[in-house]
């Protein structure tokens, strides 16, 4: 089956393809092929990973060369080891369940089968991105995953905030991506290949000089902090849930955004060549934990606080990769690896199922302020349950499969005080807003009496995926016991297999640190011993900073988007005026041209007045210069070019002649060939084609 | 007195026989059947083009006239290109013969394949006379077809502006000829680059002359490729030419210009490419234009309101592209220009085509007139697209190895000495650029898929039309996933060029 572990992305795009061009009309059809086609897919991985069990893990590859040029080879092909393996599980696991889910959530909206062919065709590209061999083909699934993503934030395209969502998010990834093409570019140049496997073996081989090394996967990571969310390109994701609840459970919880992680795992052995890159990623990794964490703490959109949860739960993973990468460099054995990649798995199951709980509720009370609920646990029961199994996993409480992951990356913090520190630190306040959520939705008095009453409990077909995910989120982290022999952690590994021992101490640390996050929101938020009124009164500052996320928004409008916005406007401006102060000496040449020309025709042309009063014109016209749609102009410029390249490459030949001189020439003859030009032009109307925006 | 006939090798040029008569046979029938033929004149053309490309891949390489003609594997490469936009362009016309011009038809289609026949002389001359008349034979039809609606006030201004800026920018060009035969006493392109070596090392003051020539050369092929700051009359052209023309300006007109200069610039005056003093190092001024290129085709194409125009600086950027190639002087560099150029011709003319239909439906151009079209045709809508985003250079797309196959080939180049570092600004503006490309190309995407209302327009493709289309998308999506034999037989013209992988 492994063999033909090609079909996996191939059936949802057969599903994308068939329902844009044949099935669009016919709603169940479109949603039954391309539920049928995913758990088909789903089947497929099973098998896969169990063969890649039965192989102990030894990696199967196939490709086909596509470009084979000397120096320049391009390959399409597929991997399949154990994270390849697991990766497929969870993707296709989360995705089958998500659209059975979706069938319930989008009911009865215009676009129901559009909705179906853009998840399909997501899936393709994740599973895509999955099982490719090469960071070319990455590259390529990495961005139709950025173009499903922007297609499904902004399937309601009709509300002004989707719209600016969907574009953001696209933007804002693009920056990643961009750092990603430079490392691809690092990569061929240096390597000469995209290959996994022959990256690494020239990596190991010390092809490349340490700087290069360290440019290079950080350079890739950058991808990783674009895709992940993570600081300072975190903005777009709590934004990007103005998308239906099914995409951001999908998407931006479970899978897109973990390609991020996927892509630092994929390529940890550039981090383990570079202690200084690998460090830049648990830096980067922490940072983004912590300051997600805390923004957390305080919001009060269901949907929101649940992506500052995914932002931080991501950046754990990305610290745990980071750290992995560090130890080892410095011939250290760490968790890392393992911890990182165990809980990105388990992470997918509860978060996808948070979220579409959240939906749940969200379908009930239609609302997403978690200030207009309260009470829900009577009439959501399944919802509510389901929710908080989810919420015990994330808070790390025994013995949710949550605890058995999160216990793993606390404890690859061994040798770093300080990241230890903030590790626990983040799972306080993720087993705090965890619970400050679930109090506030599910506990208490109803605080929105009338969309208390009109609540009820969602249809089978969005609850039982509910149920098959609080089943994951309780057991698929008993793969990683401990005390198996055979567990997660010599299954999926990164040089040698990572012997997890059971630290008692670690696990009631982590136990009791998170336990008393809940219990803090227990005392606030349901006997209401705390007043959070009271704190948030007199922590007012902090609180003010929190509530607006940082500002990283108010930030980057002014200091990013203002300037290159500004700059935009400079740069278009080009072709019509090439250079702003050029053309206005040219303009205030001419005015004075016209002056001249005024003396002379009032003194000693007396009479012949009336050119000086178009000159005069023209002098305020001759900002729309260039593309003037005058012929003998464009003639005129010719030579103008001929010149200034002429200059450009004298300066070349006779490297005596003085910067300043050439100046001097090189404006004079402009300006020379401006004015002869008007007067060339004279009265002749010849704007038939200028530019229109002028 | 020893006089020796040169041999001729006449069935060289059967090909451009071919077609020129085929031209002349096609005048004959509209004239002789009245003009009452409506399409059958246009399918005569397409008909005389595909007999055209068989002939030609049956013609072999070698030279003939005294080595005045001369097939090599770029001259085929290119002369495929030429044959296909050609097609394409003819194909894609079929709308505005029926709906605009009543009583010429036979003069446009013969026009262009003279043009064409142009083109194909032009790519198999190997010697500065032959070369500047193929230059000339490709772009007089192209004054005329600019022209080509009479009554129509933009046509004819799109006519004249083309017709004196490429009348005065042959004048420069013909100058620049006239001091490179002087200094060299030759017009053959390889002999030239042998005497003007000797010359430079006999006299060490030819550097200004050389420069000079250099420089007025650049200003002639700088017209023919829009590359600023001979790009000018690029967008006005292209809004007022009737589309099919302003597309075939866009692609085949444009490689005739790429392959005038790479064979003045490459096989002429390659002797001293790259040495920093050198007289007639001309990489940085190329360099200077392809960074200004890509600049202004970018930039100002946001602001565009009609997609003519918009396209019209699309190709000013892209030349910008392709001249990053041109200057990389390794086996990498005229590959990926050919390379481009290949993948350039579908989506070009598939853009321009559909273009085309939409025109000759809504008689409107703008942007804004493409609303809600991928409701009403969501064929169109697809494939304009497609093409859009292989401009843009998104993969899959043909349009993206294109880009890559320049790019890794400018890399190569700039890391391969310290004269070569400049090479790396190109690289850096085009990555950069091509980041704002996206946001134009994708403008009409959105206009199509994401608007309310319904387009008053429903098009349907007649045989022709839909011919085009579908050759477009094959192309751009074909030679995206499996580009491989383009770029092996795009790599034989760098071996022509004497570039041979090491």
């Amino acid at each position: 089956m492994t063999k033909y572990a090609f079909l996996i992305p191939l059936l949802p795009l057969l599903a994308f393809v068939l329902i844009v061009f044949f099935f669009r009309w016919k709603e169940k059809l479109s949603s039954l092929f391309a539920i049928a086609m995913i758990i088909i897919s789903w089947v497929m991985s099973v098998m896969v990973l169990l063969e890649t069990i039965a192989r102990h893990g030894a990696p199967y590859e196939a490709f086909y060369q596509f470009i084979n040029l000397p120096k320049f080879i391009l390959e399409i092909g597929i991997l399949v080891d154990p994270l390849t393996a697991v990766m497929l599980m969870v993707v296709t696991t989360v995705g089958a369940c998500v659209e059975v889910y979706s069938i319930g959530y989008m009911h009865g909206d215009p676009r129901f089968s559009r909705f179906f062919a853009y998840l399909s065709l997501f899936l393709f590209s994740m599973l895509g991105l999955v099982v490719a061999n090469n960071f070319f083909m990455i590259f390529i699934f990495w961005e139709l995953v950025g173009l499903t993503s922007y297609l499904l934030i902004g399937f309601w395209f009709e509300k002004k905030s989707a719209a600016d969502a969907c574009k953001k998010a696209f933007i804002t990834t693009r920056v990643g991506d961009l750092g990603f093409l430079v490392g691809l570019f690092m990569m061929g140049f240096y390597l000469g290949t995209f290959n996994y496997g022959g990256v690494f073996e020239k990596v190991a081989a010390g092809v490349v000089p340490a700087g290069i090394l360290t440019l290079m996967a950080i350079f890739v990571f950058g991808g990783a902090v674009g895709k992940s969310a993570q600081f300072p390109l975190h903005v777009w994701l709590p934004d990007a849930m103005e998308g239906p609840t099914p995409v951001s459970a999908l998407i931006h919880a479970a899978t897109m955004v973990a390609a991020g992680v996927y892509l630092v795992a994929r390529s940890i052995t550039l981090y383990v060549g570079s202690t200084e890159a690998s460090l830049v990623v648990a830096v980067i990794g922490i940072v983004t934990s912590v300051m997600a964490a805390t923004i957390a703490l305080v919001q009060n959109d269901i949907k929101r606080v649940l992506a500052y949860s995914t932002i931080s739960q991501l950046g754990y993973m990305i610290m745990a990769l980071g750290l992995y990468g560090y130890d080892t460099s410095l011939g250290h054995h760490s968790a890392g690896f393992y911890a990182g990649t165990f809980h990105l798995m388990t992470h997918a199951f509860f978060k996808g199922l948070l979220f579409l709980g959240a939906g749940s509720v969200i379908h009930a009370v239609h609302t997403n302020d978690i200030q207009d609920m309260g009470g829900l646990l009577s009439k959501t029961k399944i919802t509510a349950y389901t929710f908080m199994i989810a919420s015990l996993s994330i808070s790390g409480i025994f013995p949710f499969s949550g605890f058995w992951s999160k216990d793993e990356v606390i404890a690859s913090t061994g040798g770093h005080p300080i990241f230890m520190f903030l590790t626990l630190v983040v799972a306080f306040m993720t087993a705090f807003y965890m619970w400050r959520l679930c109090f506030l939705t599910f506990f208490g008095k109803p605080r929105d009496q009338h969309r208390f009453e009109h609540a009820h409990e969602s249809p089978k077909v969005m609850t039982v995926p509910l149920m098959i995910l609080a089943f994951l989120s309780i057991f698929a982290g008993w793969v990683g016991l401990p005390w198996l022999s055979n567990g997660f952690s010599s299954f999926v590994f990164h040089g040698e297999a990572y012997k997890t021992e059971a630290s008692w101490l670690m696990m009631t640390i982590s136990t009791i640190v998170a336990g008393s996050g809940i219990v803090v929101a227990y005392l606030m938020y349901y006997k209401k011993v705390i007043s959070p009124e009271r704190m948030m009164e007199r922590f007012k500052p902090i609180y003010t900073l929190l509530y607006n996320k940082y500002y990283f928004d108010e930030l980057y409008q002014v200091g990013v988007l203002n300037p290159v916005m500004a700059f935009g406007r400079l740069m278009w401006k080009f072709d019509a005026k090439v250079i702003d102060g050029l053309v206005n000496f040219t303009g205030w040449f001419t005015i004075v041209w016209a002056d001249i020309q005024q003396w002379f025709d009032k003194w000693i042309i007396d009479g012949a007045v009336n050119g000086s009063g178009w000159l005069v014109r023209q002098g305020a016209n001759v900002l729309k210069f260039i593309q003037s749609g005058s012929m003998q102009f464009y003639a005129l410029f010719i030579l103008t070019g001929i010149v200034l390249f002429g200059i450009f490459k004298f300066e070349l030949v006779f490297i005596s002649y003085r910067w300043p001189t050439l100046s001097i020439i090189f404006i004079l003859s402009v300006v020379l060939l401006a004015g002869v030009s008007r007067m060339i032009q004279g009265g002749y109307e010849t704007n038939e084609n200028a530019e229109s925006e002028e | 007195m020893n006089f020796q006939l040169p041999e001729i090798h006449i069935s060289l040029m059967l090909p451009e026989l071919f077609l020129f008569i085929w031209a002349l046979l096609i005048i004959t029938f509209d004239v002789v059947t009245k003009r009452k033929n409506e399409h059958t004149v246009g399918y005569l053309a397409l008909l005389g083009l595909l007999i055209d490309g068989a002939i030609l891949s049956v013609t072999g390489y070698g030279s003939g006239f005294g080595n005045m003609f001369f097939n090599d594997p770029m001259a085929l490469f290119f002369k495929v290109i030429f044959l296909g936009s050609a097609f394409m362009a003819i194909a894609s016309s079929f709308g505005l013969m029926h709906q605009k011009i009543v009583n010429h038809r036979g003069e446009f289609y013969a026009l262009i394949l003279f043009s064409t026949v142009g083109m194909m002389f032009l790519s198999s001359s190997d010697e500065l006379l032959s070369l500047y008349i193929g230059l000339e034979l490709t772009t007089i039809p192209l004054f005329v077809l600019a022209a080509f609606f009479k009554d129509d006030r933009l046509s004819v201004e799109a006519g004249m502006k083309y017709f004196v800026i490429g009348a005065f920018s042959s004048a420069l060009m013909l100058y620049g000829i006239s001091f490179l035969y002087g200094l060299s006493g030759t017009t053959d392109l390889v002999q030239m680059k042998i005497n003007l070596a000797i010359t430079h090392l006999t006299f060490k003051d030819i550097g200004v002359i050389l420069s000079l020539a250099v420089l007025l050369i650049l200003g002639g092929i700088g017209f023919k490729l829009a590359l600023p700051p001979f790009h000018q009359w690029t967008p006005d052209v292209y809004e007022g030419a009737p589309t099919p023309v302003a597309a075939f300006l866009s692609v085949g007109s444009k490689a005739a210009g790429l392959v005038a200069f790479a064979k003045i610039f490459i096989n002429g005056l390659y002797a001293f490419y790259g040495a920093e003093m050198a007289p007639n190092d001309w990489g940085r001024l190329v360099g200077v234009g392809a960074i200004l290129a890509m600049i202004i085709g970018n930039v100002v194409a946001i602001r565009q309101t009609n997609i003519k125009r918009m396209l019209g600086y699309s190709s000013i950027a892209q030349v910008g592209y392709i001249m990053i190639g041109m200057v990389s002087m390794n086996e990498f560099g005229l590959t990926s220009v050919g390379f481009y150029m290949f993948t350039y011709m579908f989506a070009n003319m598939g853009a321009f085509a559909v273009v085309a239909f939409f025109e000759d439906k809504s008689g409107s151009c703008q942007i804004s007139s493409y609303r809600g079209l991928s409701k009403t045709s969501p064929f169109l809508a697809t494939s304009l697209t497609m093409f859009l985003l292989s401009l843009a250079g998104i993969p899959p797309l043909a349009g993206f190895v294109a880009k890559y196959a320049v790019f890794a080939a400018a890399i190569n180049m700039a890391t391969s000495g310290v004269a070569y570092h400049w090479i790396f600004w190109l690289v850096g503006i085009g990555l950069l650029t091509s980041v704002f490309a996206l946001f134009y190309y994708v403008n009409p995407v959105k206009q199509m898929f994401f608007s309310k209302e319904d387009s008053p327009y429903k098009i349907s493709l007649s045989a022709p039309a839909f011919t085009v289309v579908l050759i477009g998308l094959i192309g751009i999506v074909l030679f995206g996933l499996y580009p491989d034999p383009i770029l092996q037989f795009a790599s034989q013209i760098s071996a022509s060029f004497g570039f041979l992988p090491h």
